[in-house]
């Protein structure tokens, strides 16, 4: 017999979506002086969501101005301990609102609503507990006995984990005694907006958490903004590059968060059904949209012909469709610029004389879909094995020897990102020596934590998010 | 149910052969199998598929009695229940099989006579196997005699732990023999080999051996049933069809007590082994209270209402 499983939905009554959001600067919503506004949708149907003010250099100016004051008025006076209730409250309230925070993402992302129900919120209500737990505890972060905070912090967030990477920043920059100015991506501004209220909820005092909406050139105006003591940015490398340009000789400390072409290798002797569940994860998980997303996997050649069938057989049984059904596993591509681009490379790849193949999967008719994809016979020199594509698409590669795994693994511009599978302890460890990436999973993937530091070598960007580590970041 | 029999001739084997074998299948990381059982066992299964899951679920129970306080009563009153689970609602389905021990065999066959729902029988000294071979097989033989058409043997696990895998695929092989027709379902008591490594090695050698079914627990030793054991073991017949196309059922037993246990079950299935196991010939439940509450929701989902557990009969 078949088992169908019936569609289970989540609820989107938890929701209440207003018509549009205003900026949210020195803790007031506030119009946009330029009166522009930006339109979100939802990457499933694309269903307009919500209109989004779009901020100009203006309401930059306004919102660092406020950071500034509260800065220098009341958060870096506050002691840690009172600093760190504050942090508490929000961590509190983000679980209390963990439901609604979780539809709003997946309705805006396009993500299963299992991840960001299972994912997303827990680790972003753990992220806000842990550096609330640190606020009072900086003399003993190794970072001398008075470390200082910077000032205001300029910080811009990606599109794929937004309300987790407006945690990974916000948390440690607050915990510290900074204040933020943030800019969400303009296709997923929704939960920092929800955030934002959450900080009034919270009586965060005004102006320590400034949200601002709209797109590159928002983003731009306000990592060149002369008024900021720290660029933090998340997001693709070339845009990377142009920030580190920017802030080059201004004296502001920066951290960058980039692009990464992840590869999990796969010893001859690996639990097999194990290291086919995290290559699974480590490329299909969140449609791919992870900048330490498993993009190559490379197979010993020996069990190559044994791995890959199971590989796809498991492909086949992953659920496409509605991200708020309880029971989806891949979701929309969130925009249909990723969506092109992601194509591009795919049909690229298919050109160069790559192999091609997908599951039977029906793709539901409006909104941005793509089915997983695996590609075989990739090389190191093709461009699906050296550009990030940021989309459900595995390149396989083989390898014979450790020393070739690791050779090919590291041939990338990148360096965020390994998995290493095997029984083995004494190659885990000589495999996770060196590979140059700033995270390397033992027989798992995609696993995080608020207290593991997590950040790149080479064009992955550099500084570290999380853990002690993470609060250098924000610490003079 | 009559059960289809498997013809299977076990090839004869050194211990030493054995061992590269069972040692050669990958391992299993056992965060990672814990990890994917409990990302299954998410599934959120409603309305529809509820009540096709309820109904499959109650069609593939092996309901079971194996008390040494069992009395010809109680299992002629088990046997009723397993042929009309609820009697005020002739739609429900009837369930796999009755499992009993070999001495209730007589009783239950003929409670059952005219239903089509086999008898299953525990033997070879269960639940801990401890007794000499002559009189395993005298016990597997008698309960073939008195009618039982399944046959539920434990391993010797003291042998399997101290690496001694050809008595345990002999006596698995000797077992199966003396079932002639009757099917075997082979009991690992997965809560005393202790690692999903053993677990997976255990399964694929009464696999081998001859086993039809592969079967966790007695029901006597905890843990029993866990979801990532099952999920280790559906992995193992599903790579035994994979490799020699022939397919071995699974049955988890002891600790299924709720409709939602049961349900978690069967995505394993579903979505591990694959489709082709969704049938009482292939994945069975050893259970006893869970039948009630399968009912329980079943009612619930047809009539919006929950009756007391006062409206179902105990066994």
């Amino acid at each position: 017999m078949t088992f169908e499983y019936a569609p289970a939905p989540e609820s989107r009554s938890v929701v209440t979506l207003r018509e549009t959001y205003e900026l949210f600067i020195d803790g007031a919503f506030t119009p946009a002086e330029g009166g522009e506004y930006l339109t979100t949708v939802n990457p499933a149907d694309e269903t307009k969501l919500a209109q989004v003010a779009v901020a100009g250099p203006a309401d930059v100016d306004r919102a660092v101005a406020a950071a500034r004051r509260a800065y220098e008025t009341v958060w870096s006076r506050m002691p840690g301990a009172e600093r760190g209730k504050y942090l508490f409250r929000i961590a509190r309230i983000l679980q209390e609102r963990s439901r609604e925070l979780a539809v709003l993402e997946s309705m805006d992302n396009g993500k299963p609503i299992k991840e960001t129900r299972d994912v997303d919120l827990p680790l972003v209500a753990a992220h806000f507990f842990y550096h609330a737990g640190w606020a009072d505890k900086l003399a003993h972060a190794g970072l001398g006995p008075d470390p200082r905070p910077l000032g205001v912090a300029a910080q811009v967030i990606p599109w794929n984990f937004p309300l987790l990477m407006l945690a990974w920043k916000i948390a440690p920059a607050l915990a510290t005694g900074n204040t933020v100015v943030l800019k969400p991506a303009e296709t997923t501004p929704l939960t920092a907006l929800a955030f934002a209220e959450i900080c009034q909820e919270a009586d965060l005092p005004p102006g320590v958490v400034n949200i601002l909406t709209g797109a590159g050139e928002t983003g731009r105006a306000l990592v060149e903004h002369p008024g900021t003591d720290k660029v933090a940015f998340t997001g693709s490398t070339e845009v990377g590059r142009q920030i580190a340009r920017a802030v080059a000789g201004t004296g502001k400390r920066l951290t960058l968060e980039l692009g990464g072409k992840g590869a999990n290798i796969v010893y001859d002797d690996a639990a097999l059904d194990q290291a086919v569940e995290g290559v699974v994860s480590g490329i299909f998980f969140n449609q791919g949209h992870v900048c330490c997303a498993g993009s190559r996997l490379l197979v010993q050649e020996s069990i190559a012909e044994e791995l890959l069938p199971r590989l796809k057989a498991r492909i086949s049984r992953l659920r496409l469709g509605d991200p708020l059904d309880k029971n989806t596993d891949i979701g929309a591509i969130n925009s249909a610029a990723q969506l092109e681009r992601i194509r591009e490379l795919t049909d690229t790849a298919e050109a160069e004389g790559v192999q091609r193949w997908s599951p039977e999967c029906a793709l539901p008719g409006s909104g941005y879909w793509f089915a997983p994809t695996v590609l075989t016979g990739v090389s190191q020199s093709h461009r699906v094995a050296r550009e990030e594509i940021f989309g459900p698409v595995l390149s396989v590669l083989t390898f014979r020897t450790p020393e070739e795994a690791v050779a090919k693994a590291n041939n990338t511009p990148y360096g965020l990102s390994a998995g290493v599978w095997t029984e083995k302890g004494s190659r885990m460890l000589w495999t996770a020596e060196r590979l140059r990436a700033g995270v390397v999973w033992s027989n798992t993937f995609n696993k995080f934590d608020p207290t593991s530091p997590f950040g790149g070598y080479k064009e992955s960007g550099y500084g570290r998010e999380g853990g002690r580590h993470g609060l250098e970041a924000y610490l003079g | 149910m009559p059960v289809p029999h498997t013809a299977f001739a076990p090839e004869a084997t050194t211990n030493r052969e054995l061992r590269a074998f069972l040692h050669g299948l990958p391992g299993v990381d056992e965060v990672g199998a814990r990890a994917r059982a409990q990302d299954l066992s998410t599934r959120s299964i409603k309305t529809t598929a509820k009540a096709e899951a309820i109904d499959l679920a109650i069609s593939m129970v092996d309901l079971t009695t194996l008390e040494g306080a069992d009395t010809p009563g109680k299992v002629r009153a088990l046997c009723a229940k397993a042929a009309h689970p609820d009697p005020t609602d002739r739609t429900v389905p009837r369930v796999g099989a009755v499992c009993v021990y070999p001495d209730m065999v007589a009783t239950a066959v003929e409670a059952l006579r005219g239903t089509g729902i086999g008898v299953a029988s525990v033997a070879t000294a269960f639940p801990s196997g401890r007794a000499p071979m002559e009189v395993k097989l005298a016990d597997t033989r008698r309960a073939v005699a008195d009618g039982a058409t399944e046959i539920d043997m434990v391993i010797d696990r003291g042998a399997f732990l101290s690496g001694d895998y050809l008595k345990v695929f002999e006596e698995i092989a000797a077992v199966k023999e003396a079932c002639g027709t009757a099917h075997l379902k082979v009991i690992l008591e997965t809560g005393e080999l202790v690692t999903y490594d053993n677990v997976r090695r255990a399964s694929h050698l009464a696999i081998r051996a001859g086993g039809d079914f592969v079967k966790t627990s007695t029901g006597k030793v905890s843990p029993a049933a866990t979801l990532p054991v099952t999920l280790v073991m559906l992995e193992a017949v599903r790579d035994h069809h994979a490799d020699t196309g022939r397919r071995v059922g699974v049955k988890p037993a002891g600790g299924i007590r709720t409709t939602k246990d049961a349900i978690r079950n069967l995505v394993l299935v579903n979505e591990v082994a694959g489709p082709e196991w969704l049938t009482p010939d292939l994945f069975r439940i050893g259970a006893s209270s869970l039948l009630n509450d399968l009912l329980m929701q079943r009612t619930r989902l047809s009539t919006g209402t929950y009756p007391g557990p006062d409206y179902y009969t105990l066994d």
